[in-house]
């Protein structure tokens, strides 16, 4: 989807915040888990009470410098956190412990793909903060459950790089495949891991300066973002071909009704009074740390990608497909090594591997079949020990049981049958059972040959080689 | 305190402090903390004075950093001891007045 006006240009920023990977908040031990009873991952930190002291989880700055690291981003050697003024029953404390002008990451950029085109999109700023508590709203009253309350939150801000709900549905997504790539966060969107605030404005076509923005606070799914903007850019073209202004405001997104409503306009809401952390000592990372960290990381899809294309000559969109996961790209790299066929690696996992892994719901790391198995396998079928299909029927078992696939073929008597007499009877019964199927071969029709191929195939229960079978077959039609 | 109109002209606006802070202060109050509040902004003014030409803006006096805790979970509060000072409380919730934006 383009910009319904070509007269005029959208500019959208998006602020994610993304769950850290971790076992425990941020400022306290309380397990970081999802869907546990409500209040029942709380302490006296989390719950805001009168002197409870934070302390920093060690773990929730080296994820946040790795995410910087992966996004480009230059790292804060000197960091510190803020108070940042907040009154809602979801954050006890009254205030976020957050980072206001000291962020553990700045800059940094992310490049993504729509239709064929490559952009990249900069970013301002990373920064760690405390994810707030949830709220349920009943008839007359709230509840809050503080069980996510302190959870680590890594604020992703973009600059207003992106255009069209298109691009942010693929920044979106590729942010989220690097996360995970990384070991970052699980940025799983049905539980809470992934939110964004979208910032938006238009303007005419030529004009240098942005537009006024309107903020949407609060997404949570990428298809919500996409129809949210879209809706957005859509209201703000009509205001202003209608001659009227955008008000900075805070508008909120409706599902249901598919729509944004103005929830606050932007004049005094926004003064957070950010004041330096008290009781939360300042960050100094020195240069090696760092570097011991940047030389730890993973490679990133995107190059990951361009490897496969360059190093097993896969196109493009099968290289796409083995790194959308990063499993997935591990246990075909493993596979392909293995046996140094890379297009038959390739061919099995995106279709054999991937197809079983669908049909069940099930998750790579589930997987029975070892990458050592797998290689295996597509060595005893380049070796003509098997047959296609009895591969096919190997991996049967050894997805549903694991195991080595020699020891399954000796086992089953699945061995591939080169012996020429064995064939040569098989296919001689083929043609006595299909008299005309023969006569139509013999009168000129050469494709009937393949139907009495399969019947020697289904015979030998997919066994006979079956180049030896078509030969053996043309050898008594034409001898 | 954040670089708003307050500490850049020198002013306290506390009707919109207080504002901001969901006080709600009578005229004298209001009045009250005007006056004391500019005295003492008045009195920390006197560091105006000095050259700080690149001093790194402190942030912490004390000379520590890198306080940090390893990422190891351990139990919390029992439920019913978390919600003991609840005002209200209901299947494991606090209960607070219906939330709107």
């Amino acid at each position: 989807m383009t910009s319904p006006a070509p007269e005029f240009l959208a500019s959208i920023g998006l602020e994610t915040h993304v769950q850290l990977r971790t076992a425990s908040k941020l400022f306290c031990g309380c397990a970081r888990a999802f869907g546990a009873p409500p209040n029942t991952l709380v302490c006296p930190v989390c719950l805001g009470l009168p002197g409870a002291m934070p302390t920093v989880n060690r773990e929730a700055v080296r994820l946040t410098v790795r995410a910087g690291l992966l996004l480009d981003c230059e790292i804060g050697l000197r960091s510190k956190f803020d108070r940042k003024s907040y009154f809602y029953p979801d954050m006890p404390k009254n205030y976020q412990i957050s980072q206001y002008d000291r962020p553990l990451c700045i800059g940094g950029k992310l490049e993504i793909e729509v239709g064929g085109a490559r952009k990249t999109i900069r970013l301002t700023r990373i920064h760690l903060e405390e994810d707030v508590g949830k709220s349920l709203h009943f008839e007359s009253s709230s509840g809050v459950d503080f069980n996510r309350a302190g959870a680590p939150l890594m604020e992703i801000v973009s600059e207003p790089d992106l255009a069209t709900p298109d691009e942010a549905m693929a920044y979106l997504l590729a942010l989220k495949q690097i996360l995970v790539y990384g070991g970052i966060s699980d940025a799983n969107l049905e539980e809470g891991n992934v939110r964004c605030d979208i910032n938006v404005s238009v303007r005419p076509a030529g004009a240098t300066r942005l537009g006024t923005k309107a903020e949407i606070k609060n997404m949570n799914t990428f298809k919500g973002v996409h129809r949210a903007l879209t809706y957005e850019i859509e209201r703000q073209i009509r205001v202003l071909r209608a001659g009227g202004a955008i008000r900075q405001e805070t508008r909120r997104w409706d599902d249901a009704a598919g729509r944004t409503e103005a929830m606050r306009s932007k004049e005094d809401a926004h003064d957070y009074r950010y004041f330096p952390e008290p009781d939360l000592l300042p960050i100094e990372l020195t240069a090696e740390e760092v570097a011991a960290w940047r030389a730890d990381l993973p490679e990133r899809p995107a190059a990951r990608r361009a490897r496969f294309v360059a190093a097993y000559g896969l196109p493009e969109y099968d290289a796409g497909v083995l790194t959308a996961e990063k499993a997935i790209a591990d246990y075909f790299e493993a596979v392909a090594r293995a046996c140094g066929n890379f297009k038959a690696a390739s061919n099995w996992v995106m279709t054999e591997v991937l197809r079983a892994l669908g049909e069940r719901q099930m998750d790579i790391a589930q997987l029975r079949v070892t990458p050592a198995a797998l290689a295996a396998l597509i060595g005893l079928v380049e070796r003509k020990v098997i047959t296609m299909p009895t591969a096919k029927e190997v991996f049967a078992h050894l997805f549903e049981r694991g195991g080595d696939p020699e020891a399954i073929v000796k086992e089953k008597g699945l061995a591939q049958v080169s012996d020429t007499g064995a064939i040569d009877a098989l296919a001689e019964a083929a043609i006595a059972a299909h008299p005309s199927v023969a006569a139509d071969y013999r009168a000129g029709k050469k494709p009937a040959l393949q139907f009495l191929v399969g019947q020697v195939m289904k015979a030998s229960r997919g066994k006979a080689n079956p180049q030896l079978a078509a030969e053996a077959l043309k050898r008594k039609l034409e001898g | 305190m954040n670089d708003n109109e307050t500490s850049r002209t020198g002013a306290v606006d506390v009707a919109y402090v207080a504002r901001l802070a969901r006080l709600s202060l009578t005229p004298e109050e209001t009045a009250q903390f005007q006056r004391q509040l500019e005295d003492i902004l008045a009195y920390v003014g006197q560091l105006a004075a000095l050259d700080v030409e690149g001093v790194e803006p402190t942030a912490h006096a004390v000379p520590a950093r890198n306080v940090f805790r390893e990422d190891v979970a351990r139990p919390g509060l029992p439920p019913e001891e978390a919600l003991a000072n609840a005002p209200s409380a209901r299947q494991g919730l606090f209960i607070v007045p219906k939330i709107v934006e």
